[in-house]
């Protein structure tokens, strides 16, 4: 493998696996401030027993978020530099945003929530854990932008002799569809994220009889949440869809492996055999759907592959134009098909609850452990569509992957960090998870007793929190 | 006065914001096993960084995102050429923050002191990079101008273990290993607070020593002496001065205030030596990277302008009063069960 490869790989991994903890991390920033607001408003205890047991695993999870973000910062410059002096007038700006708008108050404010609980008033406490979610969404807006316009590119001016693209209008980039089409595919599919994971560990708590009262009611909650957020995923997938196909054809052409153009396109849900568009063995279609997914009309064309590729070479001169196509058939039914068994799970699970009971059977414990990973492999799935489909772009038709790696930085400097940085991650994989079963096993606290502090807190009172 | 210079101002300010905040909890990282006797004292160390450790780094992250937006050729130069520090810098910061989250979690107590070794080292590590990375990029290193046009790092790993280079990083790491004692000196109480006012009296002196030679060598380092660095040099000394001095006699509000005041102006001279490069080329000065020839254009540079004009005041009046509300001192008395891990028990005390 030469650097490039090895660039690609560490930027895949380091960022697939920053993108495990993000969804959960905005999911369940607001659950917990949902929760804790419940608790404010109504004073029922259970409500703080639950801002306090998921608060714990939000927390957990948060901290992996943030130091697998601290990387993602800096490999742009480290692993990309040629890529990053391309773009940097333009694609700076978001990043440098995202850290002014949004890192300083997720975590100045989920700083003051977490040691907060005896030095805050009530009210601001609260105040708190909803400015540390709101950072959190400010911080995906901003980055998604900067991905979309990687996607996209709007707003610039190319600047041949300085071989770079100039930024002419921030708000362009700010505002154009692929960036709002993706973060409103994102939220939700964060809150349909939380959801699981808070279903399926309340689920947990319900069948070792650990404080009912409460994990009833989280258990709804997370089911409810994920068929609601299920239906806004698929709407703005479907928006998604739309612009993608109108903006990169070779994208929705893989995930469909569809080599030649076609009306009335069916949507095939799996091939069995070679994607390589000479033969299939075996394959499910369903008739025009995929026209319809990609324009909007049962009728619509939707262009192939090999026609796209001509018309490439046309515009950008000679070369492979081609994504890896089982990659992207794959990853985008993979993305549906995860979030779709997750839930179908949940509307079982809801439907058997609906007379006050749990469900029984065989099948709903291994459900309910299964539910929690189900949305982080449609993420991964996602991302991994995404960005591999728009290959051999870096940025959409301005420069190329391959063109965008640092010249000065070895191969075996490459590939060092990366085992390194794998192998950190594993570890890191391994002690997060042991904490949240530990948590889970613990299950919520028993007694609590609450006094409205002032202000800054006492001098000499036990402190609820310490390090 | 320019963008570019604007710019070039404000990526001092985020440096010397991160190395005032992040260089208390590094110094206290290191710290941690030699100003407590016991676990509580231990957690009443952490406990004075808890809150705050992350909004710190931001400072590190914005400074980051800055440099790509204002000066992507400095970015792009800067990290792809000092890439092992800076891939052993973002390894410690990873470490650091997952031991202070976990740390506490479980009472085992194999389990914490894995951990607070990992504290020690993983702020120790960045607290030197840092003044190796600085001192490089003040002293010039090998750029040089690639096939492509771009100006590129050309030295190697090695050539970044220069002399001068790793007396920059002993400076730092004593710097921050003093700021850190100062900061627990206020903010600690009983034990902890006496063990970390002697260690600072000990630490700020070698600090000083480092620090002195360190300035000097940059003031002869310079093509001809330069009034403005020389002066900036000794307002350096002074101010560290009077910080240990404040730390004898015990006022440790003074104290920090002089220890970061210290910090404040030596990231300035750095700067100020810099300017108007970024980063000076040790192959002649057509290399050199200059706020010119490195930066974005006036549209992004004014643009970049509008939104940290507004942002940072709001950032620092939240920070600030984050701090405020967590003013009270820490003791060890505080920490409820402090053998008993967070997660060793479900039940809580909110209020006793
Ligand atoms: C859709 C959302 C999203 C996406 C695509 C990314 N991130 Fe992220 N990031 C977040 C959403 C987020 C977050 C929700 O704000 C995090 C996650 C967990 C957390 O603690 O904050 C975060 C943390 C986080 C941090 C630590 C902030 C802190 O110290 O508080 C940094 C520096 C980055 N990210 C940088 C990046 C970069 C450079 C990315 C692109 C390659 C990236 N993130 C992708
Ligand atoms: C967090 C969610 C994300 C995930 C899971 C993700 C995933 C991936 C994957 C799997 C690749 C490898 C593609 C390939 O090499 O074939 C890639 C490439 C890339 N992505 Fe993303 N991405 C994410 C977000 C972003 C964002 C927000 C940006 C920019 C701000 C970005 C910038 C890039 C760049 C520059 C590459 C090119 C390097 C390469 O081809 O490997 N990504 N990403
Ligand atoms: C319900 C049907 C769904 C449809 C029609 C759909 C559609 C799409 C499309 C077209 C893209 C590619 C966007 C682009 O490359 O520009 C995408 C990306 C993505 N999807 Fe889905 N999706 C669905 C379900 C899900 C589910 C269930 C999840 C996760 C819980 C999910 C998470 C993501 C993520 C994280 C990305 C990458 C971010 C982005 O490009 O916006 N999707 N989806």
């Amino acid at each position: 493998m030469n650097s490039l490869d090895l660039a690609r790989w560490q930027f895949a991994i380091t960022t697939v696996y920053h993108f495990l903890f993000v969804p959960i991390t905005i999911g369940m920033g607001f659950v917990v401030a949902g929760l804790q607001t419940a608790w404010y408003r109504t004073g029922k205890l259970k409500y703080l027993r639950a801002t306090k047991f998921f608060g714990k695993l939000f927390l957990i999870n948060f901290a992996i978020g943030v130091v697998t973000g601290i990387v993602q910062e800096f490999q742009f410059g480290m692993n990309w530099s040629s890529y990053s002096r391309f773009v940097g007038d333009i694609f700076g700006a978001p990043l440098a945003m995202e850290g002014l708008l949004a890192f300083f108050l997720e975590s100045t404010f989920l700083g003051l929530w977490i040691f907060g609980w005896d030095r805050l008033p009530k009210k601001l406490h609260l105040a708190s854990i909803w400015l540390a979610a709101l950072g959190t969404l400010f911080s995906a807006y901003f980055i998604l932008a900067a991905n979309a316009w990687m996607q996209h590119p709007v707003g610039y001016v190319i600047n041949a002799a300085k071989h770079r693209a100039e930024l002419t209008n921030i708000f362009t980039v700010l505002t154009q569809k692929t960036a709002l089409t993706s973060f409103f595919h994102v939220i939700p599919s964060a809150a349909f994220t939380a959801g699981a994971f808070i279903a399926g560990i309340s689920a947990w708590l319900v069948l070792k009889k650990k404080d009912a009262e409460m994990s009833r009611s989280t258990m709804k909650l997370g089911l409810v949440t994920m068929i609601i957020s299920f239906i806004l995923v698929g709407i703005t997938g479907d928006w998604t869809a739309r612009v993608m196909t109108d903006q990169q054809p070779m994208k929705m052409a893989a995930a469909e492996a569809l080599y030649t153009n076609q009306d009335s396109a069916p949507f095939s849900l799996l091939t069995i055999g070679t994607l390589d568009g000479s033969r299939s063995v075996f394959q499910i279609d369903v008739p025009s759907v995929l026209s319809f997914l990609a324009t909007g009309d049962f009728k619509g064309t939707v262009k192939g592959v090999n026609d796209l590729q001509a018309e490439y070479e046309k515009t950008y001169g000679p070369g492979n134009y081609k994504p890896n196509i089982p990659m992207a058939y794959w990853s985008f039914r993979l993305m549906i098909g995860f979030g779709a068994i997750a839930v179908l799970i949940a509307l079982l699970t809801l439907w058997r609850m609906r007379k006050g009971g749990m469900p029984t059977g065989k099948w709903v414990l291994p459900a309910m452990i299964t539910l929690p990973f189900m949305p982080l492999l449609a993420n991964s799935m996602g991302w991994i569509f995404t960005e591999t489909a728009r290959q051999p772009w870096a940025v959409f038709g301005l420069i190329k992957t391959a063109d965008g790696v640092s010249a000065v930085v070895s191969a075996g400097s490459v590939l060092f960090t990366m085992i390194v940085f794998t192998l950190l991650y594993g570890v890191l994989a391994v002690i997060e998870v042991g904490l949240i079963l530990k948590v889970i096993q613990n299950g919520p606290a028993e007694e609590l007793d609450y006094a409205d502090p002032k202000l800054g807190g006492s001098d000499s009172q036990t402190l609820v929190m310490s390090y | 006065m320019s963008f570019e210079t604007v710019w070039f101002l404000l990526i001092a300010v985020l440096w010397i914001g991160y190395f005032i905040l992040e260089g208390f909890d590094f110094g206290v990282g290191m710290l941690l096993p030699f100003v407590s006797r016991n676990e509580a004292d231990r957690r009443a160390v952490l406990t004075t960084l808890g809150p705050v450790w992350d909004g710190n780094e931001v400072w590190l992250l914005v400074a980051g995102g800055a440099t790509f937006a204002a000066f992507p050729e400095w970015y792009a130069t800067l990290f792809s050429g000092f890439y092992l520090p800076l891939f052993l810098i973002l390894i410690s910061l990873i470490v650091r923050g997952v031991s202070f989250e976990y740390r506490s979690k479980y009472g085992k107590a194999q389990w914490r002191q894995r951990w607070d070794v990992a504290i020690v080292i993983s702020s120790a590590i960045p607290a030197l990079l840092w003044g190796v990375a600085f001192a490089n990029i003040v002293r010039g290193v090998p750029l040089e101008k690639s096939a492509e046009g771009n100006i590129e790092y050309v030295g190697g790993f090695f050539n970044l273990l220069n002399p001068y280079a790793l007396l920059g990083g002993v400076v730092t790491l004593t710097v921050f290993l003093t700021h850190g004692a100062v900061f627990l000196s206020l903010k600690t109480a009983g034990g902890i607070r006496d063990k970390a006012h002697e260690i600072a009296k000990l630490s700020g002196l070698v600090a000083a020593v480092a620090a002195v030679g360190f300035l000097l060598w940059t003031n002869l380092m310079l093509p001809s002496i330069n009034a403005t660095v020389l002066t900036l040099s000794i307002v350096v000394a002074l101010l560290w001065v009077a910080g240990m001095a404040m730390n004898f006699i015990r006022r440790e509000g003074w104290a920090f205030i002089f220890s970061a005041a210290t910090i404040l102006t030596f990231v300035t001279t750095l700067f100020y030596a810099l300017y108007p490069r970024v980063m000076p080329s040790s192959l002649g000065a057509q290399f050199d990277l200059t706020i010119r020839n490195a930066s974005s254009t006036a549209y992004t540079l004014k643009v970049m302008t509008v939104v940290a004009a507004v942002m940072t005041p709001l950032v620092l009046l939240y920070q600030g009063w984050t701090y405020w509300v967590f003013r009270k001192r820490v003791s060890s008395s505080q920490i409820a069960h402090p053998e008993r891990g967070a997660l060793d028990t479900a039940s809580h005390i909110l209020h006793k």
